[in-house]
């Protein structure tokens, strides 16, 4: 008896007989160059009705405790910034059943992670959960995301994002808060991910 | 609890029927195409080189169909060195054993799934609940219509027919019965209603150990299966259970990493009508020490290969589930998406369905006439497929498979009334009026000659408006489609 796959990859073979493949394909157009990066950044991720704080290098942890008004917080091992009274998740790679279970990160308030690049065009934040960022599910159950962004991690536009991230890391494309319009397509923000996301924006 | 089934479901010109009497369909339907198809005009508008990028996209979804044999082993190889199981599936019955049996090795009687079209087409929930798993639809849109036992009408908004005092009705019955109850105070409002949902949710997502899946795109080159979405359902799913299987349409595949680039920047415009969806997810097999440590990948034929194998029908593949057709295409947002009988409604539903399933089944032989041919479709449709032509090639090949019949199917009495149609110059100039798809559409439909030498157009007179009877119940015969499209503001007035 062939198994599914012979059958299948067999099937695939027979139905494409005398088609040739395809020759090589015509690039994606390129980026066209943003005069102001940062700002473009800024104004298309407050168009997702995110919160957008701009602050200098030296500011950064007042401008994040600021934004977490005195809630609980998990942060992951690698963050680098103080965040006092804040809970460390242990990081990346340690197995993370040894760590806080989804129960217990919702029981937090806030998470408070870096991020790997920020897109212009899209208002797009990419996590690619390195230390700095910890992994996937403290970012995801807390009702709070505050996502640190550097100005020098800002790119135009989604192809020069891809050219950056590492396909073997698990990666998360954030732009704004959860949202649905699933009911009459009235938007609303926040559903099951962090129903406020407050971009820091390091400058 | 299972959702409705489509199974039994009368051919489109019935079912066209009856949903043109519903008055509250019709309105949310209108409602719902309008503001999407408005949003995404918009936001295409911000993109000068949108034409580009659809060629860009149509280029890298072709060149994986091509070559799909080489690319899926390659997959299959990036998926297995990521600590992935790969499985593979020739129909529905074998892709939902699949799921079936790893949910039980894990001595589990409920999944937490992430909406996806792939596991409504094989119909997995109803499969799973017979070997007594039950499987919790965990967006918004799908819990509306898994718990009110009701069929989704359209890929992006599954429960785009239900107004805001359903749903709340839906919640106060039904919630209790699955999980935590609504609170007593729901209200209407959707901001409430979807506070309910996250509550009534969170609790599942909390304590499932099997989530099942699909994917809007699998990287052959490095193994990365990649799902868009808005809620955050998806990223619960993909992120806290032990346990994910994603049920993957082999079409799916892209060759390369890089190959995501004109796909990202395609689909969230052109489905939703933002510049990007709030939460997309890439994964590929396993992450140490992050998310699910036994990913399962089920690759499924189920009816693709046939499509594959038909010359024209083959560019029907590349669709990436937009969605952008169902809203712009004027049939659709009159009938609705249930009158299709499938999952895929719409444009798209019209030319996959008989695709994937041949035209033997008299409800699925109907599709290929749900259109007025108007070309609205390829004009939307981010990765360039025809379908139009496509949908003039099946209409031949549903009349090929009725040549034998005593009595000619109305299909093929429309077909002939096609014929006649284009025999002479100034009934053509009339029908190349009264389809509204201008020129385009017949230079296309010129690239497609039917058997015995005959072409097709939109919108007939007399018999050639065979199915057309159905959406024209208000119109006096006589009138265009066209014509009574503008008299009356789309039925509207
Ligand atoms: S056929 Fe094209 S427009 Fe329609 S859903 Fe598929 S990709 Fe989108």
């Amino acid at each position: 008896m062939t198994s599914a796959r012979d059958e299948i990859l067999a099937a695939v073979r027979a139905a494409l007989d005398g088609v040739e493949p395809a020759g090589p394909l015509p690039p994606p157009p390129t980026v066209r160059p943003v005069d102001d990066l940062v700002g473009l950044f800024v104004e298309r991720v407050e168009d997702y009705r995110a919160v957008v704080t701009r602050c200098a290098a030296d500011e950064v942890a007042a401008t994040v405790a600021a934004a977490l008004a005195g809630g609980s917080a998990v942060v992951p091992s690698g963050l680098g910034i103080e965040v006092p009274g804040s809970v460390v998740d242990p990081s990346t790679g340690s197995g993370h059943r040894d760590g806080l279970s989804a129960t217990d990160l919702d029981g937090i308030d806030a998470v408070v992670t870096a991020a790997r690049v920020g897109i212009a065009e899209t208002g797009t934040i990419v996590l690619d959960h390195a230390e700095d960022q910890g992994r996937r599910a403290i970012s995801l159950v807390p009702d709070l995301h505050v996502c640190v962004v550097r100005a020098d991690q800002v790119v135009a536009d989604v192809p020069d994002a891809v050219a950056l991230l590492d396909p073997a890391r698990a990666l998360t494309w954030i732009s704004g808060p959860s949202a649905t319009s699933d009911i009459e397509l009235d938007r609303v923000e926040g559903v099951h991910g962090p129903r406020t996301l407050h971009v820091v924006l390091v400058e | 609890m299972t959702g409705g089934t489509f199974v039994g479901m009368p051919a489109f010109p019935e079912a066209a029927r009856a949903a043109l009497g519903d008055t509250q369909l019709r309105h949310n339907l209108a409602h719902a195409t309008h503001t999407i198809r408005d949003k995404r005009a918009r936001v295409v508008a911000e993109v000068e080189e949108w034409e580009e990028l659809r060629v860009a996209g149509t280029a890298v979804k072709e060149a994986a169909l091509r070559d799909l044999a080489t690319h899926l082993e390659q997959l299959e190889a990036s998926l297995t060195a990521r600590g992935a199981t790969v499985h593979w599936a020739r129909d529905a019955a074998e892709a939902c054993a699949i799921v079936a049996r790893v949910t039980h090795a894990h001595g589990a009687d409920e999944v937490v799934k992430v909406k996806s079209m792939a596991t409504a087409e094989i119909g997995l929930n109803e499969a799973l609940e017979a070997e007594g798993i039950a499987a919790w639809e965990t967006d918004l849109a799908e819990l509306i219509v898994q718990l009110g036992d009701d069929l989704p009408s359209h890929i992006l908004v599954p429960a785009i027919h239900r107004n805001r005092a359903e749903i709340r009705e839906i919640f106060r019955r039904r919630m209790g019965d699955v999980g935590r109850p609504a609170p007593d105070d729901l209200t209407d409002e959707p901001s409430v209603l979807a506070a309910a949902a996250r509550a009534h949710l969170r609790e599942k997502f909390l304590r499932a150990k099997v989530a099942v899946s699909g994917a809007n795109f699998a990287v052959a080159e490095t193994g990365t299966l990649v799902v868009v979405e808005s809620e955050g359902n998806g990223r619960m799913c993909l992120t806290l259970p032990e346990v994910l299987i994603s049920v993957v349409g082999i079409e799916k595949v892209v060759p390369t990493w890089r190959d995501l680039d004109p796909l990202l920047r395609l689909l969230p415009r052109s489905s939703t009508g933002e510049r990007m969806n709030p939460y997309t997810s890439m994964w590929s097999g396993v992450t140490p020490g992050d998310g699910p440590q036994e990913v399962h990948v089920v690759l499924i034929d189920n009816g693709r290969t046939r499509a594959l194998a038909d010359d024209v029908g083959r560019q029907a593949l590349r669709c990436i589930r937009c969605s952008a057709c169902l809203n712009v295409c004027p049939v659709y947002e009159r009938v609705g998406g249930h009158a299709y009988g499938s999952v895929y409604p719409g444009p798209i539903g019209a030319i996959l369905n008989p695709l994937l399933n041949g035209v033997s089944d008299p409800q699925t032989a109907s599709l290929p006439y749900a259109s007025s041919l108007c070309g609205a479709c390829f004009e939307v449709c981010p990765v360039r497929i025809d379908i139009p032509s496509v949908l003039v090639d099946q209409r031949a090949q549903v009349v090929d498979s009725h040549r034998g019949d005593a009595v000619p199917k109305p299909e093929a009495v429309a077909m002939r009334a096609t014929a006649w149609a284009f025999s002479d110059a100034r009934r053509l100039r009339w029908a190349h009026r009264a389809s509204g798809g201008a020129g385009r559409v017949l230079d296309r439909l010129g690239r497609t000659t039917l058997p015995g030498g005959r072409r097709a157009a939109g919108r007939l007179p007399g018999p050639g408006a065979a199915w057309t009877s159905a959406r024209d119940l208000p119109a006096p015969p006589a009138e265009s489609f066209r014509a009574w499209w503008q008299r009356t503001d789309g039925g509207r007035r």
